[in-house]
Protein backbone atom coordinates (compact mmCIF):
# COMPACT_ATOMS: atom_id res chain seq x y z
CA UNK A 1 0.00 0.00 0.00
CA UNK A 2 1.33 3.76 -0.99
CA UNK A 3 -0.07 7.02 0.95
CA UNK A 4 -0.10 10.01 -0.28
CA UNK A 5 1.32 12.64 2.36
CA UNK A 6 0.09 16.59 1.32
CA UNK A 7 2.01 19.08 1.90
CA UNK A 8 0.71 21.99 2.75
CA UNK A 9 0.96 25.35 0.40
CA UNK A 10 3.60 27.39 2.82
CA UNK A 11 5.75 24.63 4.65
CA UNK A 12 7.26 25.52 7.92
CA UNK A 13 7.76 24.50 11.18
CA UNK A 14 3.91 25.09 11.84
CA UNK A 15 2.80 23.67 9.08
CA UNK A 16 5.07 20.89 9.06
CA UNK A 17 2.94 19.57 11.68
CA UNK A 18 0.41 18.50 9.40
CA UNK A 19 2.59 16.30 7.49
CA UNK A 20 3.66 14.38 10.53
CA UNK A 21 0.01 14.08 11.48
CA UNK A 22 -0.61 12.23 7.97
CA UNK A 23 2.99 9.91 8.76
CA UNK A 24 3.01 9.12 12.36
CA UNK A 25 0.73 6.63 12.03
CA UNK A 26 1.69 4.81 9.33
CA UNK A 27 4.19 1.63 9.59
CA UNK A 28 8.12 3.01 8.84
CA UNK A 29 8.14 0.78 6.01
CA UNK A 30 5.00 2.22 4.34
CA UNK A 31 5.40 3.47 0.94
CA UNK A 32 4.83 7.35 1.01
CA UNK A 33 4.54 9.44 -1.26
CA UNK A 34 5.08 13.13 -0.66
CA UNK A 35 3.37 15.61 -2.93
CA UNK A 36 5.00 18.84 -2.33
CA UNK A 37 3.44 19.69 -6.20
CA UNK A 38 1.28 22.56 -4.97
CA UNK A 39 4.00 23.93 -2.52
CA UNK A 40 4.39 27.68 -3.33
CA UNK A 41 6.78 28.49 -0.13
CA UNK A 42 9.08 26.41 2.35
CA UNK A 43 11.84 27.64 5.10
CA UNK A 44 14.64 26.44 5.45
CA UNK A 45 12.90 24.80 8.51
CA UNK A 46 10.33 22.78 5.88
CA UNK A 47 13.46 21.63 3.32
CA UNK A 48 15.46 20.22 6.42
CA UNK A 49 12.64 18.56 7.96
CA UNK A 50 12.05 17.20 4.39
CA UNK A 51 15.06 15.51 3.88
CA UNK A 52 15.01 14.13 7.68
CA UNK A 53 11.44 13.36 7.15
CA UNK A 54 12.77 10.29 4.00
CA UNK A 55 15.82 9.34 6.23
CA UNK A 56 13.50 8.64 8.78
CA UNK A 57 11.69 5.71 6.46
CA UNK A 58 12.82 2.28 5.70
CA UNK A 59 10.89 2.27 2.39
CA UNK A 60 12.37 5.01 -0.06
CA UNK A 61 9.75 7.58 -0.45
CA UNK A 62 8.48 9.51 -3.93
CA UNK A 63 8.44 13.09 -3.76
CA UNK A 64 6.25 14.72 -6.21
CA UNK A 65 8.94 17.77 -6.78
CA UNK A 66 6.86 21.20 -6.79
CA UNK A 67 4.88 22.60 -9.99
CA UNK A 68 5.61 25.87 -9.82
CA UNK A 69 8.73 26.42 -11.39
CA UNK A 70 9.88 29.50 -9.66
CA UNK A 71 9.41 27.41 -6.26
CA UNK A 72 11.06 24.33 -8.08
CA UNK A 73 14.09 26.88 -8.91
CA UNK A 74 14.55 28.20 -5.69
CA UNK A 75 14.61 24.70 -4.08
CA UNK A 76 17.14 23.81 -6.35
CA UNK A 77 18.97 27.44 -5.47
CA UNK A 78 19.13 25.76 -1.65
CA UNK A 79 20.48 22.61 -2.97
CA UNK A 80 17.80 21.07 -2.13
CA UNK A 81 16.74 18.93 -4.78
CA UNK A 82 20.76 17.63 -4.76
CA UNK A 83 20.20 15.87 -1.05
CA UNK A 84 16.61 14.73 -1.44
CA UNK A 85 18.35 12.80 -4.80
CA UNK A 86 19.50 10.84 -2.82
CA UNK A 87 16.68 10.36 -0.41
CA UNK A 88 13.36 10.30 -2.29
CA UNK A 89 12.74 9.31 -5.79
CA UNK A 90 12.34 12.13 -7.56
CA UNK A 91 9.26 12.64 -10.04
CA UNK A 92 8.41 16.23 -11.77
CA UNK A 93 10.67 18.89 -13.67
CA UNK A 94 13.05 19.60 -11.25
CA UNK A 95 14.21 23.48 -12.85
CA UNK A 96 17.97 23.95 -12.78
CA UNK A 97 19.18 27.40 -10.69
CA UNK A 98 20.66 29.50 -12.53
CA UNK A 99 22.01 31.96 -10.19
CA UNK A 100 22.62 32.42 -6.70
CA UNK A 101 20.47 33.49 -4.33
CA UNK A 102 21.42 36.54 -1.74
CA UNK A 103 18.92 35.84 0.59
CA UNK A 104 20.62 32.24 1.67
CA UNK A 105 23.25 31.84 3.89
CA UNK A 106 23.69 28.39 3.50
CA UNK A 107 22.44 26.46 1.55
CA UNK A 108 20.81 22.84 2.55
CA UNK A 109 24.16 21.13 4.11
CA UNK A 110 24.60 17.41 4.97
CA UNK A 111 25.82 17.31 9.13
CA UNK A 112 27.20 14.00 10.25
CA UNK A 113 30.75 14.66 11.08
CA UNK A 114 33.13 17.52 13.12
CA UNK A 115 34.26 18.36 10.02
CA UNK A 116 30.75 19.27 8.62
CA UNK A 117 30.44 21.93 11.36
CA UNK A 118 33.95 23.58 10.25
CA UNK A 119 32.98 23.57 7.06
CA UNK A 120 29.73 25.29 7.55
CA UNK A 121 31.40 27.80 9.90
CA UNK A 122 34.09 28.41 7.24
CA UNK A 123 31.15 28.92 4.34
CA UNK A 124 28.65 31.20 6.61
CA UNK A 125 31.41 33.58 7.89
CA UNK A 126 31.37 35.22 4.55
CA UNK A 127 28.04 35.66 4.36
CA UNK A 128 26.60 36.34 7.44
CA UNK A 129 28.01 39.87 7.87
CA UNK A 130 26.53 41.43 4.95
CA UNK A 131 23.32 39.95 5.54
CA UNK A 132 22.73 40.28 9.35
CA UNK A 133 24.23 44.31 9.57
CA UNK A 134 23.23 45.41 6.50
CA UNK A 135 20.32 44.05 5.62
CA UNK A 136 18.72 43.11 9.18
CA UNK A 137 20.18 46.29 10.62
CA UNK A 138 21.65 44.31 13.38
CA UNK A 139 24.87 45.50 15.43
CA UNK A 140 28.30 44.10 13.69
CA UNK A 141 28.99 42.23 17.04
CA UNK A 142 26.11 39.82 16.19
CA UNK A 143 28.34 38.25 13.41
CA UNK A 144 30.36 36.05 16.05
CA UNK A 145 27.73 35.18 17.79
CA UNK A 146 25.54 34.02 15.45
CA UNK A 147 28.37 31.97 13.64
CA UNK A 148 28.88 30.66 16.99
CA UNK A 149 25.06 29.49 17.79
CA UNK A 150 25.28 27.91 14.22
CA UNK A 151 27.67 25.60 15.38
CA UNK A 152 26.77 24.50 18.81
CA UNK A 153 23.50 23.45 16.60
CA UNK A 154 25.02 21.42 14.48
CA UNK A 155 27.31 19.78 16.73
CA UNK A 156 24.53 18.61 18.35
CA UNK A 157 24.15 16.25 15.48
CA UNK A 158 27.59 15.01 15.56
CA UNK A 159 27.65 14.43 19.16
CA UNK A 160 23.88 13.30 20.00
CA UNK A 161 21.96 12.32 17.18
CA UNK A 162 23.91 9.06 16.20
CA UNK A 163 22.99 9.37 12.53
CA UNK A 164 23.66 12.65 10.52
CA UNK A 165 21.34 15.57 9.74
CA UNK A 166 21.12 18.63 7.63
CA UNK A 167 21.13 22.42 8.16
CA UNK A 168 20.35 25.89 6.21
CA UNK A 169 20.20 29.42 6.87
CA UNK A 170 18.16 32.10 5.49
CA UNK A 171 16.95 35.65 5.57
CA UNK A 172 13.28 36.29 4.54
CA UNK A 173 10.69 38.63 5.40
CA UNK A 174 8.24 37.34 8.62
CA UNK A 175 4.58 38.53 7.44
CA UNK A 176 2.98 36.74 10.54
CA UNK A 177 3.58 39.74 13.18
CA UNK A 178 6.36 41.83 12.24
CA UNK A 179 4.66 43.39 9.14
CA UNK A 180 7.12 42.80 6.90
CA UNK A 181 9.90 42.58 9.24
CA UNK A 182 12.92 40.52 7.93
CA UNK A 183 14.44 37.79 9.60
CA UNK A 184 17.20 35.43 9.49
CA UNK A 185 16.40 32.03 10.65
CA UNK A 186 18.76 29.24 10.94
CA UNK A 187 16.87 25.54 11.04
CA UNK A 188 18.88 22.29 11.48
CA UNK A 189 17.07 18.77 11.53
CA UNK A 190 18.06 15.59 12.01
CA UNK A 191 16.32 12.16 12.40
CA UNK A 192 18.38 10.16 15.06
CA UNK A 193 17.83 9.31 18.90
CA UNK A 194 16.21 13.01 19.86
CA UNK A 195 16.84 14.17 23.55
CA UNK A 196 14.58 11.68 25.69
CA UNK A 197 16.93 8.93 24.21
CA UNK A 198 19.92 10.61 24.52
CA UNK A 199 19.30 11.43 28.08
CA UNK A 200 18.28 7.51 28.69
CA UNK A 201 21.26 6.90 27.70
CA UNK A 202 23.24 9.09 30.75
CA UNK A 203 25.05 6.49 32.89
CA UNK A 204 23.16 5.81 35.88
CA UNK A 205 19.77 7.74 34.97
CA UNK A 206 16.89 6.67 36.74
CA UNK A 207 13.51 7.95 35.04
CA UNK A 208 11.27 10.14 36.93
CA UNK A 209 7.33 9.61 37.76
CA UNK A 210 6.78 12.03 34.49
CA UNK A 211 9.22 11.17 31.84
CA UNK A 212 8.50 12.00 28.56
CA UNK A 213 9.71 14.53 25.37
CA UNK A 214 8.15 17.60 26.71
CA UNK A 215 10.47 17.23 30.11
CA UNK A 216 13.41 15.70 28.42
CA UNK A 217 13.26 19.22 26.30
CA UNK A 218 12.77 21.26 29.67
CA UNK A 219 15.89 19.49 31.33
CA UNK A 220 18.05 19.50 28.65
CA UNK A 221 17.32 23.04 27.36
CA UNK A 222 16.32 25.04 30.43
CA UNK A 223 18.25 23.68 32.69
CA UNK A 224 21.50 21.97 30.86
CA UNK A 225 21.18 18.26 31.15
CA UNK A 226 23.47 16.27 29.21
CA UNK A 227 24.15 12.85 29.07
CA UNK A 228 27.51 13.02 29.55
CA UNK A 229 28.72 13.21 33.35
CA UNK A 230 31.36 16.08 32.11
CA UNK A 231 30.43 19.19 33.94
CA UNK A 232 31.64 21.06 30.95
CA UNK A 233 28.63 19.82 28.87
CA UNK A 234 25.30 21.20 27.92
CA UNK A 235 27.02 24.61 27.73
CA UNK A 236 26.12 24.96 24.06
CA UNK A 237 22.68 25.17 24.24
CA UNK A 238 22.93 27.50 27.03
CA UNK A 239 24.77 29.54 25.07
CA UNK A 240 22.25 29.65 22.18
CA UNK A 241 19.94 30.80 24.79
CA UNK A 242 21.71 33.17 25.98
CA UNK A 243 22.35 34.72 22.33
CA UNK A 244 18.56 34.30 21.15
CA UNK A 245 17.47 36.04 24.22
CA UNK A 246 20.11 38.97 23.76
CA UNK A 247 18.86 39.30 19.94
CA UNK A 248 14.85 39.27 20.67
CA UNK A 249 14.87 36.41 19.01
CA UNK A 250 13.64 33.22 19.11
CA UNK A 251 14.17 29.46 19.72
CA UNK A 252 12.37 26.09 19.24
CA UNK A 253 13.27 23.06 19.56
CA UNK A 254 11.33 19.69 18.75
CA UNK A 255 11.88 16.07 19.71
CA UNK A 256 9.43 13.11 19.39
CA UNK A 257 6.36 14.60 20.95
CA UNK A 258 7.16 17.99 22.18
CA UNK A 259 8.09 21.15 21.33
CA UNK A 260 9.75 23.53 23.53
CA UNK A 261 10.14 26.85 22.67
CA UNK A 262 12.44 29.95 24.06
CA UNK A 263 10.28 33.20 23.57
CA UNK A 264 11.07 36.53 22.48
CA UNK A 265 11.25 39.29 24.96
CA UNK A 266 9.37 41.43 22.26
CA UNK A 267 5.15 40.87 20.80
CA UNK A 268 6.44 39.24 17.17
CA UNK A 269 5.86 36.13 17.92
CA UNK A 270 3.07 34.17 19.95
CA UNK A 271 4.12 30.69 20.11
CA UNK A 272 3.38 28.30 23.65
CA UNK A 273 6.15 27.32 25.68
CA UNK A 274 5.60 24.05 25.38
CA UNK A 275 3.83 21.86 22.97
CA UNK A 276 2.92 18.46 24.36
CA UNK A 277 1.09 15.69 22.64
CA UNK A 278 2.39 16.24 18.76
CA UNK A 279 2.14 13.64 16.68
CA UNK A 280 5.95 11.56 16.56
CA UNK A 281 8.63 12.38 14.33
CA UNK A 282 12.42 10.84 15.90
CA UNK A 283 15.77 13.05 16.25
CA UNK A 284 15.34 16.94 16.90
CA UNK A 285 14.50 19.51 14.45
CA UNK A 286 16.03 22.80 15.88
CA UNK A 287 15.03 26.73 15.05
CA UNK A 288 16.52 30.07 15.20
CA UNK A 289 14.83 32.60 14.43
CA UNK A 290 16.49 36.78 14.96
CA UNK A 291 14.62 39.92 13.16
CA UNK A 292 15.81 42.27 12.10
CA UNK A 293 16.49 45.74 14.09
CA UNK A 294 14.28 48.71 14.00
CA UNK A 295 15.12 51.33 15.44
CA UNK B 1 61.08 31.63 31.57
CA UNK B 2 58.06 33.22 29.79
CA UNK B 3 56.61 30.84 27.01
CA UNK B 4 54.59 31.89 24.08
CA UNK B 5 51.62 29.61 22.56
CA UNK B 6 49.49 30.33 19.48
CA UNK B 7 46.60 28.86 19.52
CA UNK B 8 46.00 29.24 16.13
CA UNK B 9 49.30 27.79 15.56
CA UNK B 10 48.27 24.77 17.36
CA UNK B 11 44.78 23.98 15.82
CA UNK B 12 46.65 24.15 12.58
CA UNK B 13 49.38 21.84 13.73
CA UNK B 14 46.99 19.35 15.29
CA UNK B 15 43.61 19.75 13.41
CA UNK B 16 43.74 21.06 9.93
CA UNK B 17 46.26 23.30 7.92
CA UNK B 18 43.13 25.35 6.57
CA UNK B 19 41.01 25.57 9.89
CA UNK B 20 41.09 29.47 11.28
CA UNK B 21 37.95 28.51 13.72
CA UNK B 22 38.25 26.86 17.17
CA UNK B 23 34.60 24.85 17.18
CA UNK B 24 33.85 21.61 17.68
CA UNK B 25 34.66 19.72 21.06
CA UNK B 26 37.25 17.36 18.83
CA UNK B 27 39.00 20.37 17.59
CA UNK B 28 39.36 22.02 21.36
CA UNK B 29 40.33 18.59 22.71
CA UNK B 30 43.43 18.24 19.96
CA UNK B 31 44.32 21.76 20.62
CA UNK B 32 44.70 21.33 24.12
CA UNK B 33 46.46 17.73 23.53
CA UNK B 34 49.27 20.14 21.69
CA UNK B 35 49.40 22.71 24.41
CA UNK B 36 50.05 20.22 27.01
CA UNK B 37 52.98 18.34 24.18
CA UNK B 38 54.34 22.23 24.25
CA UNK B 39 53.66 22.56 28.22
CA UNK B 40 55.55 19.38 29.22
CA UNK B 41 58.78 20.27 27.23
CA UNK B 42 59.12 23.47 29.18
CA UNK B 43 59.92 21.97 32.82
CA UNK B 44 58.00 22.15 36.17
CA UNK B 45 57.49 25.54 36.74
CA UNK B 46 57.12 28.29 33.99
CA UNK B 47 54.74 30.89 32.76
CA UNK B 48 52.90 30.43 29.67
CA UNK B 49 50.95 33.05 27.52
CA UNK B 50 47.97 31.73 25.31
CA UNK B 51 47.35 33.68 22.58
CA UNK B 52 43.91 33.48 20.34
CA UNK B 53 44.87 37.21 18.76
CA UNK B 54 44.90 34.90 15.25
CA UNK B 55 41.66 32.98 16.11
CA UNK B 56 38.42 33.35 14.30
CA UNK B 57 35.83 32.03 16.02
CA UNK B 58 35.76 30.26 19.33
CA UNK B 59 32.63 28.33 20.52
CA UNK B 60 31.39 27.06 23.64
CA UNK B 61 32.53 23.85 23.48
CA UNK B 62 36.09 24.54 22.14
CA UNK B 63 36.62 27.13 24.79
CA UNK B 64 35.44 24.31 27.46
CA UNK B 65 37.75 21.81 25.61
CA UNK B 66 40.58 24.24 25.41
CA UNK B 67 40.83 26.72 28.45
CA UNK B 68 38.95 25.37 31.26
CA UNK B 69 39.98 21.72 30.71
CA UNK B 70 43.38 22.99 30.47
CA UNK B 71 43.08 25.21 33.57
CA UNK B 72 41.29 22.49 35.37
CA UNK B 73 44.70 20.50 34.84
CA UNK B 74 46.92 23.55 36.05
CA UNK B 75 45.03 25.25 37.93
CA UNK B 76 43.56 22.98 40.34
CA UNK B 77 43.50 24.20 44.19
CA UNK B 78 44.50 20.35 45.95
CA UNK B 79 46.74 18.58 43.36
CA UNK B 80 48.11 20.89 39.89
CA UNK B 81 49.18 18.79 37.69
CA UNK B 82 52.94 21.13 38.06
CA UNK B 83 53.46 24.80 39.06
CA UNK B 84 52.47 26.51 35.74
CA UNK B 85 51.06 29.90 35.45
CA UNK B 86 48.89 31.07 32.08
CA UNK B 87 47.98 34.55 30.37
CA UNK B 88 45.68 34.62 27.88
CA UNK B 89 46.10 37.50 24.79
CA UNK B 90 43.91 38.50 22.34
CA UNK B 91 40.72 37.62 23.51
CA UNK B 92 37.96 39.28 21.40
CA UNK B 93 34.88 40.36 22.75
CA UNK B 94 33.24 37.45 21.43
CA UNK B 95 36.06 34.98 22.52
CA UNK B 96 34.68 36.26 26.16
CA UNK B 97 31.51 35.18 25.85
CA UNK B 98 32.74 31.74 25.34
CA UNK B 99 35.62 31.91 27.77
CA UNK B 100 33.64 33.52 30.41
CA UNK B 101 30.45 31.43 30.12
CA UNK B 102 32.73 28.07 30.45
CA UNK B 103 34.46 29.77 33.11
CA UNK B 104 31.84 30.44 35.60
CA UNK B 105 30.49 26.72 34.83
CA UNK B 106 33.78 25.19 36.53
CA UNK B 107 34.15 28.08 39.01
CA UNK B 108 37.39 28.95 37.46
CA UNK B 109 39.32 32.30 36.89
CA UNK B 110 42.12 33.40 34.65
CA UNK B 111 44.45 36.87 33.64
CA UNK B 112 43.88 38.27 30.07
CA UNK B 113 46.62 40.98 28.64
CA UNK B 114 44.75 43.49 26.86
CA UNK B 115 46.45 45.10 23.76
CA UNK B 116 47.48 48.23 26.30
CA UNK B 117 49.37 45.61 28.49
CA UNK B 118 46.68 45.74 31.15
CA UNK B 119 45.87 42.57 32.87
CA UNK B 120 42.43 41.81 33.92
CA UNK B 121 40.85 39.36 36.27
CA UNK B 122 38.24 37.49 35.05
CA UNK B 123 35.88 34.26 35.76
CA UNK B 124 34.68 33.76 39.45
CA UNK B 125 36.83 35.74 41.74
CA UNK B 126 36.07 36.83 45.66
CA UNK B 127 35.36 39.81 46.40
CA UNK B 128 38.99 39.48 48.87
CA UNK B 129 40.45 37.87 46.35
CA UNK B 130 40.12 40.04 43.55
CA UNK B 131 41.18 43.29 45.43
CA UNK B 132 44.75 40.96 47.02
CA UNK B 133 45.16 40.31 43.33
CA UNK B 134 44.74 43.93 42.22
CA UNK B 135 46.93 45.26 45.29
CA UNK B 136 49.63 42.99 44.30
CA UNK B 137 49.29 43.68 40.38
CA UNK B 138 49.36 47.86 41.03
CA UNK B 139 52.60 47.58 43.25
CA UNK B 140 54.34 44.38 40.44
CA UNK B 141 55.18 41.91 43.65
CA UNK B 142 54.08 42.11 47.15
CA UNK B 143 53.64 40.68 50.96
CA UNK B 144 51.25 40.28 52.61
CA UNK B 145 51.94 43.03 54.78
CA UNK B 146 51.51 44.95 52.00
CA UNK B 147 47.60 43.51 50.99
CA UNK B 148 46.70 43.70 54.96
CA UNK B 149 47.89 47.30 54.79
CA UNK B 150 46.34 48.33 51.85
CA UNK B 151 42.85 46.45 52.24
CA UNK B 152 42.32 46.71 56.28
CA UNK B 153 42.39 43.43 56.86
CA UNK B 154 44.46 40.78 59.23
CA UNK B 155 47.87 39.72 58.22
CA UNK B 156 46.48 36.35 58.56
CA UNK B 157 43.51 36.76 56.39
CA UNK B 158 46.06 38.77 53.95
CA UNK B 159 48.36 35.31 53.81
CA UNK B 160 45.17 32.93 53.14
CA UNK B 161 44.03 34.95 50.66
CA UNK B 162 47.11 35.40 49.07
CA UNK B 163 47.58 31.66 49.27
CA UNK B 164 44.68 30.61 47.39
CA UNK B 165 45.26 32.79 44.35
CA UNK B 166 48.92 31.23 44.08
CA UNK B 167 46.88 27.82 44.21
CA UNK B 168 44.64 29.29 41.90
CA UNK B 169 47.36 29.98 39.53
CA UNK B 170 46.52 34.04 39.65
CA UNK B 171 50.04 35.30 41.69
CA UNK B 172 53.09 33.81 41.55
CA UNK B 173 54.97 32.97 44.74
CA UNK B 174 58.84 33.61 45.08
CA UNK B 175 60.89 33.37 48.33
CA UNK B 176 58.35 35.84 50.98
CA UNK B 177 56.84 37.13 48.08
CA UNK B 178 53.83 37.39 45.12
CA UNK B 179 53.92 38.32 41.70
CA UNK B 180 50.50 39.37 39.96
CA UNK B 181 50.93 37.06 36.80
CA UNK B 182 50.00 39.36 34.16
CA UNK B 183 52.54 41.92 35.53
CA UNK B 184 55.14 39.57 34.56
CA UNK B 185 54.12 39.87 30.82
CA UNK B 186 54.65 43.07 30.57
CA UNK B 187 57.41 44.12 28.85
CA UNK B 188 58.34 47.22 31.40
CA UNK B 189 58.07 44.57 34.11
CA UNK B 190 60.00 42.35 33.38
CA UNK B 191 60.32 40.01 36.46
CA UNK B 192 62.41 36.49 36.52
CA UNK B 193 59.58 33.53 37.31
CA UNK B 194 62.68 31.72 38.86
CA UNK B 195 63.70 35.00 41.29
Amino acid sequence: MTTIINVPPSLEDKSFELVLDQIAPLPLDEKIIVDTRHTRWASPYGLTALLALAQSRVERPVLYVPEAENVSTYWSRMDFFKHAAELYELQGKVTKAKAVETSVLLEVTSISKSDDVHSVVDRIQQRAQDALVKNLNLDAKITMRFTMALSEICQNIVEHAGRGGWVAVQTYTWRIRLGGRKVVVIAVCDPGIGFRQSLESAPGFQQKDRWDDGLALEETVMRGASRFRDPGRGQGLAGVRRFVGNWDGKLSIRSGTARIAVLPKGDWDEDEPLHENLSYFPGAQVQITIPERVS
Amino acid sequence: MINHIDVSSMLRKSVCELYSNLVTRPTGAAVRCEIEHELDRIGDRALTVIDFSHVGLLDFSCADEIVAKLLLQYVSVDAPRREVYFVFRGISDSHMDAIEAVLERHNLALVTQQADGMSRLIGIVGVDERKAWEIISRLGAGACDDVATASGVSADDAERTLDMLWRRRLLIRYDDGYVAVGSVTTPSQATRLDA
